[in-house]
């Protein structure tokens, strides 16, 4: 039977072409649009460490002095450096990291390559474990590496095949602003989005080629990105080399608590190192902790930006614009088949089967109008992709969204189907036979 | 015309009647808030800076190993660069307007006061009010002799000591009447940390901040007589003319790589790149809502199309039985267009509380200001247009049906 239905579809398709022509197109443009806008905020608002985010959280603390520069209850949103270090020395939770960003010139031994910059992290030990980050080579550096000031580094997939051709490079040296570097691992590709563990050097396509220990960069005076916020006499670090005063906070600490018991506990000792540090005189506040994981901390940075949001839906008012007149032009079409429908139900045919008849026409139309929507989506993306922005990169069309693609186009086409098809199939059959 | 035929016709073909008015009336609700959404972002991108965009460059630069004096390697590069050909002025700064990367100062009007009055931009370097060719509107710009080296004031800063200060300094007109609304700025002090004071000495009209998201607060800046050393973060700024900025910036590039082979250019750019680079995000939303915009009224154009063909189809029987009783062509030609102003002035109305709804419902989640009134009419006008646009192919098919169809029985 739905063979039929689909051959009796497709003849009526065939005789209206301009009509049937004009609903695809119309759903089309209304899925290409909705699923370019839908597919970037699917894209930004993902989860940039599938698996680990739950168990990751960035404590906040307020070492702010009673004058409060900064308006608002919440605490900064990054840590001084002394409460850094004590934090990541106090090792209360199952893993620790401190750090900051910076950019470092890499000088290259072949004479062919002139010296260039790259974007650099200085953190410590426990970042490649907590973070997942995947080795191809080699391996982070330890704790006691930390503490020593090791010269090692860690570089990415793409400097190692820039500078040694994809070879295993671990144990080779590497001159870093006049000091060299022992290569102490090679990261595979790692690109978690958005840049979630320092959101201040840039939220999207942001990537960092080499890691290095945070003590042995501030040992270097290697030079910092991203901001800082001061209070009291401090200044930011206005200067290249001179890092931001003691009344500054410009890095950030991340903790790894593997159960909801643990965060509660790593909560209450921030509690008690605020107060503590109040009683040795540093704090002068009352204790303001924040502790949000993850995906909670990315909300409070509002990091999807809301440009985004904002085009998703116009084109899902756009979508809902197509939809409408797909609905009327479906009716328009179906109503003109009145005669045609009346006698095939003079025939024998049940209204259940008029119905059916009708759907599948509708569904016919969504499955076309969602396939070329989909050709649109993909060239939507590929103009997203060339635009400039520092997300535009990342629009691509995953297996997830092209399945919601193709449900939204046909669910949407049939539902715009189904009050054309109830109203023609409920036709009167003798009154319209009588009426021709 | 009289309208109670046509009426009690739509009357009898309720649903198609809804859908197209429920079309129309999105349609509507999109176009108003959609030119509204356009008309700020080329507002936005249309903010002032106060320099002259056409005539600057930018050559940003770091040493691979720093120099010595850092403060002595600026003031050779400055001197390099003076030196080129076409060049006119030669400043130094920490930020630039739109740039992105800003630096900014809490202002306090006491030394004492708890909470900062403001946050602005803090401007640091040489030569900048010629450089950029900021209009001085009141007292005067900074004298070399004012300049103090960055290290000495975080030195001083950080020892709590106010040995120094005040320092002069040049505010924004916008800052000024902030600050000082209806009263002369020329001479007053204000505090950036407890121990550090300022005296404006001058007043410009109009110098934009580096990162000027709020268009409120977006002029509000101040320049501080501060040398700073060559570092990364610095920009050095060339004044040039429009014509000569390509050639400009491959010579000073030059020269510079030339005084220190082993430093690396990071950046070496016409100002109008910073520009365009800092509202690339609204230039391409604005493009996008430009682009729904069209489609909306494209596919509702089609759409009433293919509606108004199925009623003309289906009419035309009853058409050939008003033509045969003495209507004129003209008469059905006007019959469907009052039809279709019908139409869309039912779908403009339910268009325009819906338009009210959204403007609402994105007031609120992005902080956007109401829809202005001005708008509405734009909606209206634009779908009567598209309306009798879309109408005018069908009705004058309908005008064209022969009077002699009353009398076939299809």
């Amino acid at each position: 039977m739905f063979g039929y239905y689909l051959h009796l579809a497709w003849h009526s398709l065939r005789r209206n072409r301009v009509l049937t022509a004009l609903m695809v197109l119309a759903i089309a443009v209304g899925i290409g649009a909705a699923m370019t806008t839908f597919t970037v905020l699917h894209v930004l608002s993902g989860d940039p460490l599938p698996g680990r985010s739950g168990e990751l959280y960035y404590p906040q603390i307020d070492p702010q002095d009673a004058r409060g520069m900064m308006p608002g209850p919440m605490p900064p949103e990054q840590v001084t450096l002394i409460d850094g270090m004590n934090l990541l020395r106090a090792k209360r939770a199952d893993r620790q990291a401190l750090m900051a960003g910076g950019t470092v010139p890499i000088q290259p031994d072949a004479s062919s390559f002139d010296p260039f910059y790259v974007e650099a992290r200085y953190t410590t030990a426990d970042f490649f474990a907590m973070f997942g980050a995947p080795f191809l080579y080699g391996h982070g550096w330890s704790g006691a590496d930390d503490e020593a000031h090791a010269r090692d580094v860690v570089i990415t997939r793409q400097l190692d095949d820039k500078l040694f051709s994809g070879a295993d490079s671990v144990g080779r040296a590497l001159r870093i602003k006049d000091t060299t570097f022992r290569i102490a691992g090679v990261l595979d590709d790692w690109h978690p989005n958005p840049h979630f563990y320092d959101l201040t050097t840039g939220a999207y396509n942001y990537y960092e080629q080499v890691f290095l220990p945070l003590q042995t960069a501030l040992e270097l005076h290697f030079d910092k990105n991203g901001s800082n916020d001061c209070w009291g006499n401090g200044t930011g670090g206005m200067q290249g080399g001179a890092y931001p005063s003691a009344t500054c906070v410009w890095l950030q600490f991340w903790v790894q608590l593997d159960s909801p018991a643990k965060a509660a506990a790593y909560r209450q000792f921030l509690v008690r190192y605020s107060e503590e540090q109040k009683a040795l005189g540093r704090f002068q506040r009352a204790p303001n902790v924040r502790l949000r994981n993850l995906t909670q901390w990315l909300d409070y940075n509002g990091v999807v930006p809301g440009d985004v949001r904002l085009q998703a839906w116009m084109a899902f008012g756009f979508l809902l614009v197509c939809l409408v007149n797909t609905v009327g032009l479906m009716l328009a079409k179906f109503l003109r088949r009145a005669g045609e429908l009346s006698v095939r139900r003079a025939l024998g045919a049940s209204r259940r089967a008029l119905f059916a008849q009708l759907l599948t026409e509708s569904g016919v139309i969504g499955i076309a109008g969602g396939s070329a929507g989909l050709l649109l989506a993909l060239f939507g993306l590929w103009m997203v992709r060339h635009r400039t922005s520092d997300y535009a990169a990342l629009a691509h069309l995953d297996p997830a969204m092209l399945l919601v693609t193709f449900a939204l186009a046909t669910g949407a086409s049939l539902l715009a189907g189904v009050l054309p098809a109830w109203r023609a199939c409920n036709v009167a059959p003798a009154l319209q036979l009588k009426s021709n | 015309m009289e309208l109670r035929p046509i009426l009690a016709t739509l009357r009898r073909h309720k649903v198609i009647l809804w859908l197209l008015m429920l079309e129309i009336a999105l349609s509507c609700a999109i176009i108003c808030n959609g030119v509204f959404l356009v008309a700020q972002r080329l507002q936005h991108m249309d903010m002032p800076s106060g320099i002259a965009e056409h005539e600057l460059v930018q050559i940003q630069q770091a040493p691979i190993a720093p120099p010595s004096d850092r403060y002595a390697r600026a003031q050779e590069d400055l001197a390099t660069l003076r030196a080129i050909p076409g060049v006119q002025a030669v400043g130094m700064s920490n930020q630039v307007p739109f740039g992105g990367a800003s630096s900014n100062g809490n202002v306090m009007l006491s030394p004492t006061q708890p909470h900062r009055t403001l946050s602005a931009a803090e401007y640091f370097g040489e030569n900048l009010v010629q450089t950029l060719g900021l209009r001085l509107v009141a007292g005067r710009d900074l004298r070399p002799d004012e300049y103090v080296d960055a290290d000495v004031v975080i030195r001083e800063l950080a020892s709590g000591s106010g040995k120094g200060f005040p320092v002069p300094m040049i505010v924004s007109q916008a800052l000024a009447t902030r600050l000082w609304p209806q009263r002369n700025p020329l001479g007053r002090l204000v505090w950036l940390t407890p121990t550090a004071s300022f005296r404006v000495v001058g007043v410009v009209r109009t110098l934009a901040r580096a990162n000027a998201y709020d268009t409120a607060t977006a002029q509000y800046s101040m320049i501080i007589p501060l040398h700073m050393g060559a570092d990364k973060d610095q920009s050095y700024l060339l004044r040039t003319r429009p014509q000569d900025r390509q050639r400009v910036l491959a010579a000073a590039t030059a020269a510079l790589k030339r005084a220190d082979p082993t430093r690396v250019v990071t950046h070496a750019r016409t100002y109008d790149r910073i520009r365009s680079d800092y509202f690339k995000d609204d230039h391409a939303t604005a493009g996008m809502l430009v682009s729904v915009i069209v489609a909306v009224l494209l596919v509702t154009g089609l759409g009433i199309v293919g509606l108004a063909s199925f009623w003309v189809a289906q009419r035309r029987r009853q058409i050939g039985i008003r033509r045969a009783l003495g209507a004129r062509r003209a008469d059905i030609l006007h019959y469907f267009q009052t039809e279709n102003f019908l139409i869309v002035t039912f779908g403009i109305v339910l268009g325009m509380v819906l338009a009210y709804g959204i403007s609402l419902f994105l007031m609120m989640r992005y902080e956007l200001p109401r829809l202005p009134a001005g708008y509405f009419p734009v909606g209206a006008l634009v779908l009567w247009g598209i309306g009798q646009l879309a109408v005018l192919g069908p009705a004058l098919r309908a005008a064209a049906v022969p009077p002699v169809v009353a009398t076939r029985s299809v």
